[in-house]
């Protein structure tokens, strides 16, 4: 028998191209996903590398002596008489105690009294102040207290501070950071997990160390409260309306346009808006979470509309068309039908919408919440009204962070965004999960 | 059985349920239907039979006024169901609805329980006072529909999950379970495998007793086996409407005869 002319056993030209090219596009897409890989890749290291020390905190362990002399002359624990003592008046006892334990390890150093004293926090006398205050008992006894250590004595057991930078740097000396290594090793200094940066407010600029996240999460907090209350009705609202209501006419499609364009205008625009509608005009209150989580429910309204839509466009018309053939009214058919089927597309969009608003930084800064808040804002206060009280978010802590030029800053930006991209995980993953919980159902 | 047909068909001349003058349904500016006048008995199964395209399915969604839902769609003309105009602007669709029932081509439960859909009509119109009534208006559709044997242990589980077969029977379940008197069949068996097909045109057998049904098909076999009253349908005209023996055997017109010869379609 006689082979055929064309054999399955041997590939023609028309076929080894075909299966050259489609090689090819294989290669180039896993190329791409290579790309893509080892951007998220070193992303991620570079913020965990720069970001890590900002969970880590270095502090002095303190027997402070609280004399009634200096700090309650008249011994009336008289809160207001108490109050007139500054955080000078306290520095000057922690700087005594310090030195008073260096003596005491017996420790040698060729540090002046004042560079000693420098090595702890500007912030630390604050603290024990408020301690003090809040405790007038303590007054005549000892306190035993950790105090933030400075942020280049902190910086010098993360690493980031060596003696050789120290040489070269006018707010610490290699002797200090020598002297600092032996009070670690007599137990003195310890660094441990940092809870302060995920509750304490923001510092000033001299105090990397103090500085921390929590009002900026509770801003962002409320101002996610703000959107979830707002974007999610009104955009369900609108994209029920639009998709199962509303007659197709030159107005609706006019309607759908304008909502995928607002999606694509930039976000600062909507900050200008809010500045020049919800500030200038109708007198809202300047960093207030209320103005940022009305900007952001703009900003996020469209996310919502078009992901809603889209998720009630995928019910199949038979549901529709089963549920008013029934007799059920129009609503009835959306309501008990069509909604349930779309709910999982529906929180899926909003969520992810949410997760954009959370990460925002453009329109806040116009609308003041750049602003330097040193007091947790309240939800709700009669000055102020509900969610009125001056606030930071997230994202724009780590722009207002970055900005500083102690470089113990870059590592609480890093910190920040590390927080920020937690959150956002959480929220990406709930809608995983909400959307795994409500399809399986069936 | 020639006997019974023969008696059917004189009550059915006796009692007209539904009645069309003159309907015309046009989608944007095509004409789907033109000028189709037809009386529909009361306890009879009447076959719309027709090529692709010839608006026997348009003309089945105007009787329940389904076309309102399509925003081109404009249908003139006149349908009296019981003698009650039903383009009448006192008509509420969803009454309508409730009094003619539809079952689709494509079984369309919905996502929800076996005992859910059936109830689901009986809940929105309130047929049922007790939790009890409703479930013996449940159980009596399913028996009706001839799936409660099936599914009574599993009432629960989704109606999503039954064979298409048992799909389609839910649907028809659920359709007659709001108690209509007329009910609409749009290429029932279309999806549906030969066992299926034949529970199914049973069913329709015994809902006639009770039920004036209306039901679109292409095979001719299927009109021939279950309906009293056939009517052919061609580009959007009503050619020929008439008993189904006659029309099978003896059609009038030589339209008619084309297609069910196969010659057309």
């Amino acid at each position: 028998m006689t082979p055929p002319a064309h054999s399955l056993l041997k590939s023609d030209d028309r076929t080894r191209r075909r299966r050259a090219s489609e090689a090819r596009f294989r290669a180039c897409g896993l190329a791409a996903i290579g790309i893509a890989a080892l951007a998220l890749a070193v992303l991620l290291t570079s913020v965990l590398a720069n970001g890590a020390g900002a969970f880590r905190q270095t502090y002095i362990k303190l027997q402070i002596p609280l004399p009634e002399a200096s700090l309650d002359k008249a011994g009336q624990r008289d809160p207001a008489a108490m109050a007139k003592v500054s955080t000078f008046g306290y520095a000057a006892l922690l700087h005594a105690a310090l030195l008073d334990r260096i003596a005491a390890l017996q420790i040698e150093t060729e540090l002046a009294d004042q560079d000693v004293a420098a090595m702890i926090s500007k912030e630390a006398a604050a603290t024990l102040r408020d301690h003090v205050l809040a405790n007038p008992h303590l007054i005549g006894g000892m306190a035993a207290m950790d105090v933030l250590a400075a942020g280049r004595i902190d910086g010098y057991f993360k690493g980031r501070v060596t003696l050789k930078s120290a040489a070269m740097d006018g707010n610490t000396s290699p002797q200090a950071l020598q002297l600092a290594r032996k009070l670690a090793d007599a137990d003195v200094i310890e660094t441990r997990f940092n809870w302060r940066f995920l509750t304490a407010p923001d510092a000033s600029d001299q105090r990397p160390e103090a500085a921390g996240l929590g009002v900026a999460m509770l801003g962002s907090l409320y101002m996610m409260l703000v959107v979830l209350a707002l974007a999610l009705p009104v955009g369900v609202a609108a994209s029920i309306y639009l998709e199962e209501f509303a007659p197709r006419s030159r107005i609706s499609d006019l309607i759908e346009v304008n909502i995928s364009n607002l999606a694509a205008v930039p976000s600062i625009v909507f900050g200008i808006l809010g500045l020049a509608v919800f500030i200038n005009f109708a007198g809202m209150r300047q960093s207030s979470p209320l103005v940022g989580g009305l900007v952001l429910t703009l900003m996020t309204l469209p996310t919502i509309i078009i992901s809603t839509r889209a998720a009630l466009k995928s019910v199949p018309p038979s549901i529709r068309d089963a549920a008013l053939a029934l007799g059920a009214s129009r609503m009835q058919a959306v309501f008990h039908h069509v909604l349930p089927l779309a709910a999982p597309g529906i929180l899926t969009g909003t969520i992810l919408g949410l997760a954009q608003a959370l990460g925002e930084t453009a329109p806040l800064l116009l609308i003041g919440m750049v602003a330097f808040v040193r007091d947790y804002p309240v939800a709700y206060s009669d000055t102020a009204g509900l969610f009125g009280d001056a606030a930071t978010a997230l994202p724009v802590q780590v722009f207002n962070w970055t900005q500083r030029a102690d470089p113990g800053f870059a590592e609480r930006a890093s910190g920040a965004i590390i927080t920020l991209l937690v959150f956002l995980a959480v929220m990406n993953t709930a809608a995983i999960l909400l959307r795994r919980r409500f399809e399986r159902r069936w | 059985m020639k006997d019974i047909d023969v008696i059917e068909r004189s009550r059915a001349g006796a009692r007209q349920k539904i009645s069309a003058r003159n309907v015309q349904v046009r989608y944007g500016h095509t004409a789907a239907i033109k000028n189709v006048s037809v009386d529909i008995a009361a306890d009879t199964v009447t076959a719309f039979i027709g090529p692709s395209g010839c608006g026997k399915s348009t003309f089945l969604r105007c009787l329940n006024r389904m076309n309102d839902t399509i925003d081109t769609c404009r249908v003139t003309g006149e349908i009296r169901i019981d003698d009650e105009d039903i383009h009448d602007p006192k008509v509420d669709p969803v009454q309508l609805r409730a009094k003619v029932g539809m079952v689709f081509q494509k079984p369309n439960p919905f996502a929800k329980s076996i005992y859910d859909n059936v109830a689901y009509g009986p809940k929105i119109h309130g047929l049922a006072r007790t939790k009890a009534e409703l479930g013996d208006i449940v159980k009596v559709a399913l028996e009706k529909a001839a799936l409660w044997d099936e599914v009574k242990d599993r009432l629960d589980s989704p109606g999503t999950g039954l064979s298409g077969g048992q799909q389609q029977r839910l649907c028809i379940a659920r359709a007659i379970a709001t108690a209509p008197q007329v009910l609409l069949m749009d290429e029932p068996c279309s999806a549906l495998d030969p066992i299926a097909t034949a529970q199914i045109e049973e069913l329709i057998h015994d809902l006639r007793r009770n039920y004036c049904v209306v039901i679109v098909t292409h095979s001719m076999q299927q009109a021939a086996r279950i309906s009293q009253k056939t009517a052919f349908f061609h580009l959007g005209s009503l050619v020929e409407y008439g008993d189904t023996d006659q029309v099978f055997t003896a059609p009038r017109d030589s339209r008619t005869e084309s297609y069910i010869t196969g010659r057309i379609g």
